[in-house]
């Protein structure tokens, strides 16, 4: 009887280690290429919807040259970037990537809280239109984020562990970088609050 | 030793079914998926609940989309879109391959509510179509206490939207059979297990016997119809019965189903990108 017991427990025990992991790899990598190219999709659907943006909020607060122009700087500075699925081998690049993108997301959430300030602009059924489009674009940013960083997970993990690193280390498979909150000092350090005279 | 073994063997089997549920708990848990209308909040009346029942149904029948409304009390602390991706993904509603499916979720005390669209419904529905349902449809009706109005005319109103969108005509057959061969491999351990201690208290034979007429009773009950029923008994008998020597053959056993519980709604496996608009009232 022992012997049955002896056996199932290898069999679990095999299939919980599941050979070297090679093909395992290959999709995983597939998988994280993929989750990456959504979130790049996503990344450039913004970019795509910038232009009209900011061509609205020029015609009701042409003086509001800052936030225009900063939106607009960090708007062609994401779009110089060459993006490809080789960045995520190259973690320098990937936060150079990253910090464009929170650089944009900034100066945009800028420009919406500006544009608050002007009725005749809140008003206008194109700038609320591209308000809609652009919320529902952040939010598929963060759910292709969100993926990404799931998918990046297992296959970081997939790396990492015994015995499949052995294999990893074969084939030159290395972790993959991931997402970080992107404003992580704005959101340590304590608001100021200000009761000083406001203007 | 012997009984140490059968504890770590429990312990190891225990390992492998708890490693599949990893519950956040402080989050705002997601319902089972059991109607295309789910009212957490108990605001809509047991008629108005079956008339929308009927309506999305019958479009579901007539489209193969699937809308599902979910009204809960509270998301927080998550967003609301967070919590309507998440149980988006859960739900998984819409075919799998065209991705029509259709959320509509209304978080009552937050005074929020979100439309997540399927990835194959975002031609029909783009975010600003979503958005104006939202600000034009649902929101009005909502402000005056008028839930059911909301959503009554929300659902009208994306019905003709998904119905202008040449989809996948409906395949009835399409929401079944769907994860038999992922849990196949799972199942052939569970009937080995089960033929070991059977075998162990009854003996060969009817250890054999009881395992086999056991299995056989669980695929009938999954769903895998009379004929695979009893081929996968006869496989688990002769498994028990030759003993050991069958375990080293992983030739072929185990049994399966795709639905769990007869006629009940379940998403078909559809996908979201985080698609839709929210809004609030």
């Amino acid at each position: 009887m022992q012997k049955i017991y002896l056996k199932l427990l290898t069999v679990l025990l095999l299939l919980n280690l599941s050979g070297c992991g090679y093909n395992n790899f290959q999709s995983l990598d597939e998988e994280a290429k993929a989750s990456w190219s959504e979130v790049l999709n996503q990344y450039q659907r913004r970019a795509d919807l910038i232009p009209n943006l900011v061509n609205v909020v020029k015609g009701y607060a042409a003086h509001e040259k800052d936030v225009l122009t900063q939106v607009a700087n960090a708007r062609s500075k994401v779009g110089g970037m060459q993006v490809t699925a080789d960045v995520l081998n190259d973690p320098e690049a990937f936060s150079k990537f990253q910090a464009a993108q929170g650089q944009l997301s900034s100066a945009l959430s800028r420009l919406m809280a500006v544009s608050e300030n002007y009725p005749n602009l809140k008003a206008d059924q194109g700038f609320r239109d591209l308000q809609a489009q652009l919320e529902g674009t952040e939010n598929r940013i963060t759910v292709a984020r969100n993926r990404y960083i799931e998918t990046i997970k297992v296959y970081n993990v997939a790396v990492r562990s015994f015995p499949q690193n052995l294999t990893a280390m074969i084939f030159g498979y290395k972790t993959k970088p991931s997402f970080t909150v992107e404003n992580e000092k704005a959101i340590s350090a304590p608001p100021t609050v200000d009761f000083a005279d406001k203007k | 030793m012997f009984a140490n073994l059968k504890t770590s063997l429990a312990a190891l089997i225990a390992m492998f079914i708890f490693a599949s549920f990893n519950v956040r708990a402080e989050l705002v848990a997601i319902p089972a998926l059991k109607t295309h209308v789910t009212d957490l909040t108990q605001t809509l009346t047991p008629t108005q609940q079956s008339q929308l029942e009927a309506k999305l149904s019958v479009f579901e029948q007539q489209s193969g989309s699937q809308i599902a409304v979910l009204m809960v009390a509270s998301t927080q602390p998550e967003d609301i879109a967070q919590y309507g991706i998440r149980v988006a993904d859960a739900w998984k509603l819409g075919r799998e391959k065209p991705d029509d499916g259709l959320l509509i979720l209304v978080a009552k005390d937050d005074h929020k509510m979100r439309i997540e669209v399927g990835y194959g419904l975002e031609g029909a529905i783009p975010d600003l179509t979503a958005k104006r349902v939202i600000t034009e449809v649902i929101a009005p009706n909502f402000k005056q206490g008028d839930f059911y109005g909301g959503i009554n005319n929300a659902t009208d109103k994306l019905i003709a939207l998904i119905s202008s969108e040449q989809l996948p005509a409906p395949n009835k057959q399409a929401a079944g059979n769907s994860g038999f061969e992922n849990i196949l491999p799972i199942l052939l351990f569970g009937g080995l297990v089960l033929g070991g201690i059977l075998r162990t208290i009854f003996g060969h034979f009817f250890g054999g016997v009881l395992n086999g007429g056991a299995i056989a009773v669980l695929a009938w009950m999954l769903g895998g119809g009379v004929l695979a029923a009893i081929l996968f008994g006869v496989i688990a008998f002769v498994f028990t019965l030759i003993g050991p020597v069958g375990l080293s053959q992983m030739g072929a056993g185990g049994f399966g189903g795709g639905r769990s519980g007869g006629g009940t709604f379940s998403g078909g496996g559809g996908g979201f990108g985080g698609g839709g608009a929210s809004g609030n009232w």
